[in-house]
């Protein structure tokens, strides 16, 4: 029975996760960069899962539900303030929002 | 089994890769948002050849399901299709990915190093049950469960206080 | 035991008092602390001297407190009475006494009258423990102390800058040769471990010989603390500029007291110097140049002040030229006449001055001799015994004491012996162009009354002394009393006073020569006074004139060595390049905050940037251990 190697999971979740950062500090759009963030939440899920593979246990599924818990208090809280950003400056670019620079 | 099972692995790989890659270079949020419904489908494909059903079932409904139609609302009233498209192309966006790639790649680089030198073990040689997911989490997480759902809670007081301000300013600006 | 204590302790408690409450005090009280003080310490002085004197035990030595102790090197504060210092403590406790009396008087209409005597209270107290003192720090101490006296007297009056700057010139000037001083005791501290003179003289034969460079070194040190405080050349620039002061200042501490302090030095380290005696020519050579140079300015001077005071300078030169040869105790003695008859001739030029309202030019006086007679005659036998006036006058004695030393000195006897005897026919004009000038010949000023008792008992004290004095000390042709000199031989070794070795015609000689300067005064400026003055305006002698009336253009030479690259300097630094590194720090501040500023974009990208770096460094150290 040919298997996967551990590492091999980990690597993709890895990719995965590089693959996201670059999203995140590539796109200015707001949105963009929310997307990214879900990215980022779901390679680490899946490298918890394949850890809990590897030993044959259900903790690290327990730890990919809290991710996604966390995930959706995160988007819903984050897309309403996209959406109050939008309403008061009318643009989704995240360089225009520096209120707090200096 | 096992070698479909390989292979099946690599296939998903293969494409939540590339998927996700197209999320990040797309002009257009919506199509965006489109591939990345297919990224986390395949995921959850991934997921399930790794002998998680459960988290691959949970990563369709609550991933693929919930967030990502709670992303197209929110896009499809922040920004109407074509004119976020070319403000994002004059926002040159070839250009800014270079930087960030490299991070990237240079982060790839350094945990792939760490990867080789472990020690040798195999992934999805059981399925582990819904079953066992469940006694572990009301068993030994119980209380991550308790502070998951104050979480939630709050996120939905959030969101909800977030959105009623919008909705009262609307409102007098319909009648004011 | 605080006998010895006692004489510098009642002045300097004088100052403590006048220097707290003096000026709430009423001026009497004022007068009464700050003369009694040095009274008193005067009358003790003579009083504890005699009985030391008829119980032949004139060695008193007193330890006050420790100083300091260090693992090689103690030092305490200790006084310590022997012959020398007995006469130097009479003459400034004497001289002290009398000045202040004159002071009552003579600063009665001045508004700072207990801050003047509280200063003179000071000066005489360390003056005393400068001459006391048993350990050359502690003569240091007194040394500084009066150094500082005599800086805040000359500018007494310091609302005019002009007295300030002379003040500051004698302080700075007097201070390079204190510097030197001060390098040549830790010098001496260093190879010897103590500064305490009884224990540095016996050290020093045993553990170096003579000729020895230390010792050379050490000589050298200490002879330019005294060339600077007894004002010789080339440190001599301070003293007629020094004049700004008060005259009892003038008086006391400018001609009696603190000039003569590096001739004290210089007796008190006769063994060191006679350990180097390329040092002691350096000395006799120091003062036969300066008595000439400052005798010839002092004829050239028009300021009545300004002629006293080169005169001073030349006299102390005669002084180093004694000590030079080795005749200590000749030195010491014209150090005694010269207090008195040089503060004589000071304190009528303060009564001749005041009555002028403060005309210094000689030029503007004249025919005083009708109207201040006592200071006539006061003056006349100042004059007479600065210009040695044979047989009847103090200086005459000591002059000649010192002429027979230079004569009977080794090499070159016969070129120090003559050079002082121009020396002295110079001194001898100078002080009867003095005396004729402002005494003699028409009045052309009208003078105001102003003498009193205060200050006339000091002149005729003074005076009876300069003309009394002498007689202590005779050549052997004359009596060949030997008072002075077996006194205080004992005490400074060496020869024993060489007045009384050398041939009779000497003496003759030298009568000569002070009367061969009366009479040229005389022809000069009282017989044919026109005569001279179309002489006297030929440009080449005008030029000359001018040129000794500078003093030799030694300011002028220090102007140009000195002041002028220094101010140059202090001018192109005025950007203060050590002020600049502390700016450049403040600007390399600046710098990292323009750039940490630049780092708060504000954008979240480039917040995310920095995590993501942050991270890959992080891992990237775990990676590569």
């Amino acid at each position: 029975m040919q298997q996967v190697p551990l590492e091999h999971a980990l690597l993709v979740a890895a990719i995965l996760f590089g693959i996201g950062l670059t999203g995140l500090l590539a796109r200015r759009n707001l949105l963009f960069t929310l997307m990214s963030i879900e990215i980022l939440l779901s390679a680490a899920g899946l490298a918890f899962v394949a850890a809990a593979s590897r030993w044959g246990q259900a903790d690290g599924q327990v730890m990919f539900i809290f991710i996604l818990v966390m995930a959706g208090a995160e988007v819903s809280v984050g897309l309403a303030l996209v959406l109050q950003i939008h309403h008061a400056l009318k643009t989704l670019d995240s360089d225009a929002i520096r209120q707090l620079r200096g | 089994m096992a070698t479909l099972s390989a292979g099946a692995f690599y296939v998903f790989s293969g494409l939540a890769i590339l998927a996700t890659l197209l999320v990040i270079v797309q002009r257009n949020a919506v199509h965006a948002l489109l591939y990345l419904v297919v990224s986390f489908l395949a995921v959850a494909g991934l997921l399930f050849v790794l002998g998680a059903p459960f988290a691959a079932a949970l990563e369709v409904i609550i991933y693929a399901g919930a967030i990502m139609v709670l992303f197209v609302f929110v896009t499809m009233m922040v920004s109407p299709g074509q004119e976020a498209a070319t403000a994002d192309a004059r926002w040159g966006l070839l250009k800014a990915l270079v930087g960030p790639a490299a991070i990237a790649l240079l982060l790839i680089v350094e945990l792939g190093s760490v990867l080789v030198h472990a020690p040798a073990a195999h992934v999805g040689a059981d399925v582990i049950s819904p079953k066992e997911v469940a006694v572990a989490l009301f068993g030994t997480y119980v209380l991550g469960v308790e502070l998951a759902s104050m979480l939630l809670l709050a996120g939905l007081v959030g969101a909800y206080h977030l959105g009623r301000r919008m909705l009262q300013r609307d409102r007098e600006g319909e009648t004011g | 035991m605080l006998d010895v204590a006692l004489i510098p302790g009642l002045p300097l408690a004088g100052f403590v008092i006048l220097a707290l409450v003096g000026s709430r005090l009423p001026r009497r009280a004022v007068a009464i602390i700050g003369v009694g003080s040095v009274g008193l310490s005067a009358a003790w002085a003579l009083l504890f001297g005699a009985a030391l004197i008829a119980s032949h035990d004139v060695h008193q030595s007193q330890t006050l407190w420790t100083w300091m102790a260090l693992p090689h090197f103690e030092a305490a504060i200790g006084l310590s009475l022997d012959r020398l210092s007995l006469v130097m403590v009479w003459v400034v406790t004497g001289v002290g006494f009398l000045t202040h009396l004159y002071s009552i008087a003579f600063m009665a209409d001045d508004e700072d009258y207990a801050r003047f005597f509280a200063y003179m209270n000071l000066f005489v107290g360390s003056m005393l423990v400068l001459v006391l003192a048993d350990d050359l720090l502690l003569l240091y101490l007194g040394w500084e102390g009066v150094g500082l006296c005599s800086y805040l007297l000359i500018a007494f009056w310091y609302r005019d800058p002009k007295n300030v700057r002379a003040a500051v010139k004698a302080f700075l000037v007097t201070r390079i040769g204190d510097a030197a001083m001060a390098v040549g005791l830790f010098l001496l501290a260093a190879y010897t471990g103590t500064l305490r003179i009884d224990d540095l003289m016996l050290r020093l034969p045993h553990t170096f010989p003579a000729g020895a460079p230390v010792v050379v070194a050490a000589a050298a040190l200490l002879l330019a603390g005294a060339v600077g405080k007894s004002a010789q050349l080339p440190l001599q620039v301070w003293l007629p500029d020094a004049m700004a002061g008060p005259t009892p200042v003038s008086a006391l501490i400018h001609a009696a007291t603190m000039v003569t302090a590096g001739v004290y030095l210089i007796a008190r380290m006769q063994l060191v110097f006679n350990m180097a005696p390329a040092v002691m020519a350096v000395v006799a050579w120091i003062g036969l140049a300066t008595l000439l140079l400052a005798g010839l300015s002092a004829l050239a001077q028009r300021d009545l002040k300004r002629i006293l005071a080169y005169s001073t300078i030349s006299q102390l030169g005669y002084m180093f030229l004694a000590l030079g040869v080795g005749a200590w105790t000749a030195a010491i003695f014209h150090l005694v006449t010269h207090a008195f008859f040089k503060a004589l001739l000071f304190l009528c030029a303060g009564v001749v001055i005041k009555s002028l309202h403060d005309e210094h030019d000689i030029a503007a006086m004249g025919g005083l001799r009708r109207h201040m007679p006592l200071v006539f005659g006061a003056f006349t036998v100042g004059a007479a015994s600065l210009a040695g006036l044979p047989l009847v006058t103090a200086g005459f004695y000591s002059k000649d004491a010192i002429l027979q030393a230079a004569w009977a000195s080794g090499p070159h006897a016969a070129w120090l012996w003559a050079v002082a005897l121009v020396g002295a026919l110079v001194t001898s004009v100078y002080a009867f162009r003095a005396l004729f000038v402002v005494f003699l010949g028409e009045t052309r000023r009208e003078p105001a009354r102003v003498s009193s008792l205060a200050m006339s008992v000091p002149l005729v004290v003074l005076a009876a002394l300069a003309l009394l004095a002498g007689f202590v000390q005779t050549p052997s042709q004359l009596g060949g009393i030997s008072v002075f000199g077996g006194f205080v031989g004992p005490a400074v070794g060496g020869q024993v006073g060489q007045g009384g070795g050398g041939p009779g015609w000497l003496l003759l000689v030298a009568s000569g020569a002070s009367l061969l300067g009366l009479l040229i005064a005389w022809v000069l400026y009282v017989r044919r006074p026109a005569t001279f003055a179309r002489l006297a305006d030929a440009p080449a002698w005008v030029a000359l004139r001018q040129f000794a009336l500078e003093g030799f253009g030694f300011d002028r030479l220090y102007d140009t060595m000195i002041v002028q690259p220094f101010v140059y300097l202090t001018r192109a630094n005025v950007g203060d390049f050590v002020d600049w590194l502390y700016v450049c720090l403040a600007e390399v501040a600046r710098l990292l905050h323009g750039l940490m500023s630049r780092a708060q974009t504000g954008r979240v990208r480039w917040y995310a940037a920095g995590i993501a770096l942050g991270a890959l460094l992080m891992l990237g150290l775990v990676v590569l251990r």
